[in-house]
């Protein structure tokens, strides 16, 4: 049974990395944990558990800005921010649902670490372009601070950015400063039926060239909407869908354009609010595949890319999968116990370059293989040379993204 | 030359300078090596004219091989090395040294992909920012991040320093309009990073690269994201008594949920100066002057320039006009686009600070501002990025009266620490370079600047890309990586464990 440590204070955290270094004794650094199930698993004596580190430190919603501890439930701060008519748009997805977890799991650190984002990050980016700030510990047991509260802010490197999607191995978080964003007054989604990947794309790509600020699209062939169960809107077929979020004239009004732009690609509808923010959350949670056992893999592509890479799969594997972001985005899920690693990334070097992630896996699968995708020479002797920098010992999450890393 | 020392040069590498000239040569061929003091001249400084040196020599390769071979060269002969690309850095980041050789990106000035249906333009770093544009706007899109500077900064630049502009609250900055770049790191090995995939795998390297200042690697090629052009855009001028009122409303406009795509304020030496210059109707009796741009659909720009309006008037505005044609649009932003040449007409000489605060710091920090004005003798206009808190004191003095130019520095160095006091930051898109450099310490204490350099050492571990920049201090990479330990200690009594 490992120790696990649930220190109330970053300097109490500082001491036990400071130990740990010292010692050579690798740590597991977790919020709530819900994000366990992925990634490599980490080997470690030690577990580093920051959920006690918790709390809204500053909100000042007139500046757009928030600063919490990184064990704040994510739940907690959304709650906040809702309350005051905002919103964190990069639209954190939620894991909980894929990985067998509850919903609403995991806390700030943790959506940092994994530089969590959703469907809207074809519009509002990741965590990674709304963080300002953060202190943190390195791994050799020191506290430094980067960024700051303010939105431009060139001082120094980008700490703050650059641990976003760090998935804990180079620093841990243990105070993050976010910029926050009105919340939209309401939505709408455009909806066409029964188009194809190809057909989609170009629909997609129309609207995303226009001037309509979509801030999501996305594309379910037949059978996947269904999995969605009482957040499918009653859809059912191939449903390719864009979201419109604003004041209620400019919905109505961008609706509107859209449905004279698409013309040419189907008959438009419309999914009113409700209903369109419950399917969304439904895509970008990957509800589609959650209740199966399927391995799942999340690729990322230039977006006219992923219809062909998901056709190109979808021949020589079966499974199933969806569009999001335009295409930029495919999660894919491939029946058996194999995850078919190196067809998948054939596939993505096929479909013009881009990256395949491992996102659901049991875990002895999960320990031989790249769940992250492999880097060319140079590129993984840099971020090799970086962890070393951070961590020259090894103690932060030692394995999570890359084998001896 | 003012107080700001830079590195002392390295006498053994200039008495190598002819075997180094030669070896440039022999990899750049032609024109592409300059080593005649006169024509190094056109080097010598950048848009921070203070301070001015030669190079060792200036480079202009063309191709990635070419420059890969430099860097190699460089590297294994111990050749310091700075980057530079259009020169208009306003922090002395392209300051060269004269021991060192200057790279300049000039030369990868094309075009060469534009994507239309993913949105991406791929570009060498040597194309300008108002290039992208140019070369996107004939189907309707832009880039979106705007500096001041556009017609001549490059986008390699533009990634070197994280440049912003007016538009940054609501488009973002640089970082969050890049997809991916190429980069030669300083061993010559070229690592491609990002490409037209919304997000990049592994460590985000696009994050630290991008402001990074020249000391990472350089980059010769850039995949940026375009956007369609916003279908109108408008303007309101609004005048207000003073900077307080202003600033409320500036908070107020926040709050009620709007997000303009441009906001900015001037104050009363800014605004008479830019209406003297170019007669763009400002009200000459206010205080303060906001300019909100609000760009969208027209439904939507309607009706929140009607909220806007609403809460002007509530905030005491003395005048509210709003655009109602294009020309008339430009001509508001005419008086702000030329704040900086404005303020050149009334004093021979000015320095530009760029500090960013918390936005409701505004008052406190202009009546302080006016406070360390009356103190060091000099006045002081100021334009302020009020969306996004970056404010830019113009600090007016004369370099040929004694002392003035340093009593401007000291000036600008008391507002800086202003800015830091009040929760906010030394520079919001100029960057650190020489200029800011001295003052890091007033933000960061030693830990977390030696952080920052162990980055540094991950990527250029003999520190020989653009020394001298960003960090006051430097230490040598092997004394980073000493670790202090603590061993033997029974771990944490205290801390809760299970």
């Amino acid at each position: 049974m490992s120790d696990r440590f649930m220190p109330e204070t970053a300097e109490d955290a500082r001491d036990i990395v400071r130990w740990a270094a010292a010692e050579h004794e690798p740590l597991e650094i977790v919020g709530r944990g819900s994000k366990r199930a992925l990634g490599r698993p980490v080997q470690a004596g030690h577990r580093l558990d920051l959920s006690r580190l918790s709390g809204v430190e500053m909100y000042e919603p007139d500046e757009l800005v928030l600063t919490v501890l990184a064990g704040t439930p994510i739940a907690e701060v959304e709650r906040l921010v809702a309350d005051n008519g905002q919103e964190l748009a990069f639209d954190p997805m939620d894991y909980g649902p894929l990985l067998g977890g509850p919903a609403g799991d995991g806390t700030i650190g943790g959506v940092i670490a994994a530089n969590l984002s959703g469907s809207k990050r074809l519009k509002h980016g990741a965590a990674r372009d709304h963080i300002l700030g953060l202190e943190a510990i390195s791994g050799r047991g020191e506290k430094f601070k980067s960024g700051g509260r303010v939105v431009k802010n060139v001082t120094g490197y980008d700490l703050p950015r650059a641990l976003c999607g760090s998935w804990g191995s180079l620093a841990v978080a243990t105070r993050i400063t976010l910029k926050v964003l009105p919340r939209a007054e309401t939505e709408a989604s455009v909806l066409l039926r029964g188009l194809d990947g190809a057909a989609a794309t170009a629909a997609m790509t129309a609207a995303l060239g226009s001037s309509a600020e979509v801030s999501a699209a996305a594309h379910l062939p037949a059978g996947v909407v269904e999995s969605c169960g009482e957040d499918a809107a009653g859809l059912t077929g191939a449903a390719t869908l864009l979201r419109l979020e604003g004041f209620g004239p400019s919905v109505d009004y961008r609706f509107e354009t859209l449905r004279r732009l698409l013309a040419e690609h189907g008959a438009v509808e419309r999914i009113e609010a409700d209903a369109s923010c419950r399917l969304w959350l439904a895509i970008r949670d990957v509800k589609p595949f959650a209740e199966s056992d399927d391995m799942v893999w999340r690729v990322s592509l230039a977006p006219t890319a992923g219809a062909g890479f998901a056709g190109d799969l979808a021949g020589r594997l079966g499974g199933a999968s969806y569009l999001d972001w335009s295409g930029g985005l495919v999660w894919l899920a491939l029946p058996g116990d194999d995850p078919r690693a190196q067809e998948v990334r054939a596939a993505v070097v096929r479909a013009g370059g881009g990256h395949a992630t491992l996102m659901r896996a049991p875990e002895p699968v999960r320990a031989v293989s790249d769940v992250f995708q492999p880097q060319p020479g140079p590129l993984a002797a840099l971020a090799a040379r970086l962890k070393e920098q951070f961590d020259p010992h090894g103690v932060l999450n030692p394995g999570r993204m890359v084998a001896g890393g | 030359m003012t107080g700001i020392a830079m590195p002392r040069p390295d006498a053994d590498v200039i008495a190598r300078r002819a075997e180094i000239v030669r070896a440039m040569r022999a990899i750049v061929p032609g024109e592409g090596v300059v080593d005649a003091d006169v024509e190094m001249r056109a080097y010598e400084t950048d848009a921070l004219t203070a301070y001015r040196q030669l190079p060792l020599v200036v480079v202009l390769p063309e191709t990635v091989e070419q420059v890969a071979a430099v860097m190699r060269y460089c590297h294994d002969h111990g050749v310091k090395l700075v980057p530079r690309g259009a020169g208009t850095s306003l922090s002395g980041g392209a300051l060269p040294v004269g021991d060192g050789v200057l790279l300049s990106m000039m030369k990868f000035n094309r075009v060469l992909d534009i994507d239309w249906a993913n949105r991406a333009a791929v570009v060498q770093p040597g194309v300008t920012n108002l290039g992208i544009t140019r070369a996107v706007e004939g189907r309707g899109f832009y880039y979106a991040p705007d500096p001041s500077s556009q017609i001549a900064c490059s986008i390699g630049g533009n990634i070197a320093e994280n440049s912003g502009g007016v538009h940054s609250l609501k488009y973002g900055l640089t970082t969050n309009n890049v997809l991916g770049l190429e980069m030669v790191l300083v061993t010559g090995e070229v690592i491609r990073l990002g490409g037209k995939h919304l997000d990049s795998e592994g460590y985000d390297l696009l994050a630290l690269a991008t402001g990074s200042e020249g000391l990472l690697g350089v980059v010769t090629e850039v995949t940026v994201r375009i956007l369609q052009k916003p279908e109108t855009a408008r303007a309101a001028l609004i005048g207000f008594p003073s900077s307080e009122e202003g600033g409320q409303c500036v908070a107020d406009i926040i709050a009620a949920g709007i997000i303009p795509g441009g906001m900015e304020m001037m104050d009363e030496l800014a605004i008479n100066a830019a209406e003297d210059f170019v007669h763009a109707g400002y009200p000459r009796e206010a205080g303060a002057l906001l300019i909100v741009e609000l760009d969208g659909p027209e439904a939507e720009v309607d009706h929140l320039l009607a909220a806007v309006e609403a809460i002007a008037r509530r905030n005491n505005a003395g005048s509210v006009r709003v655009s109602t044609s294009e020309e008339e649009r430009l001509r508001f932003w005419a008086g702000r686009k030329a704040a900086f040449p404005a303020v050149g007409r009334i004093s021979p000489d000015y320095l530009c600070m760029d500090g960013t605060i918390p936005r409701k710091a505004l008052p406190q920090v202009l009546t302080r501002m006016r406070e360390l004005g009356e103190k060091h003798g000099l006045r002081c206009a100021n334009v302020f990025h009020a969306g996004d808190g970056n404010l830019h004191p113009l600090i007016l003095y004369d370099a040929n009266k004694p002392g003035e130019l340093a009593a401007a520095e000291a000036f600008g160095a008391d507002i800086l620490r202003l800015c830091v006091e009040v929760g906010g930051v030394l520079t919001g898109e100029h960057g650190v370079g020489i200029e800011k450099r001295d003052l890091m310490p007033e933000m960061f204490t030693d830990e977390d600047l030696k952080q920052q350099q162990r980055v540094k050492c991950a990527f250029d571990p003999k520190q020989l890309l653009n020394p001298g920049k960003v960090f006051p201090v430097l230490h040598r990479c092997a004394e980073l990586g000493l670790m202090h330990v603590h061993k033997g200690q029974l771990p944490f009594p205290d801390i809760p464990r299970f």
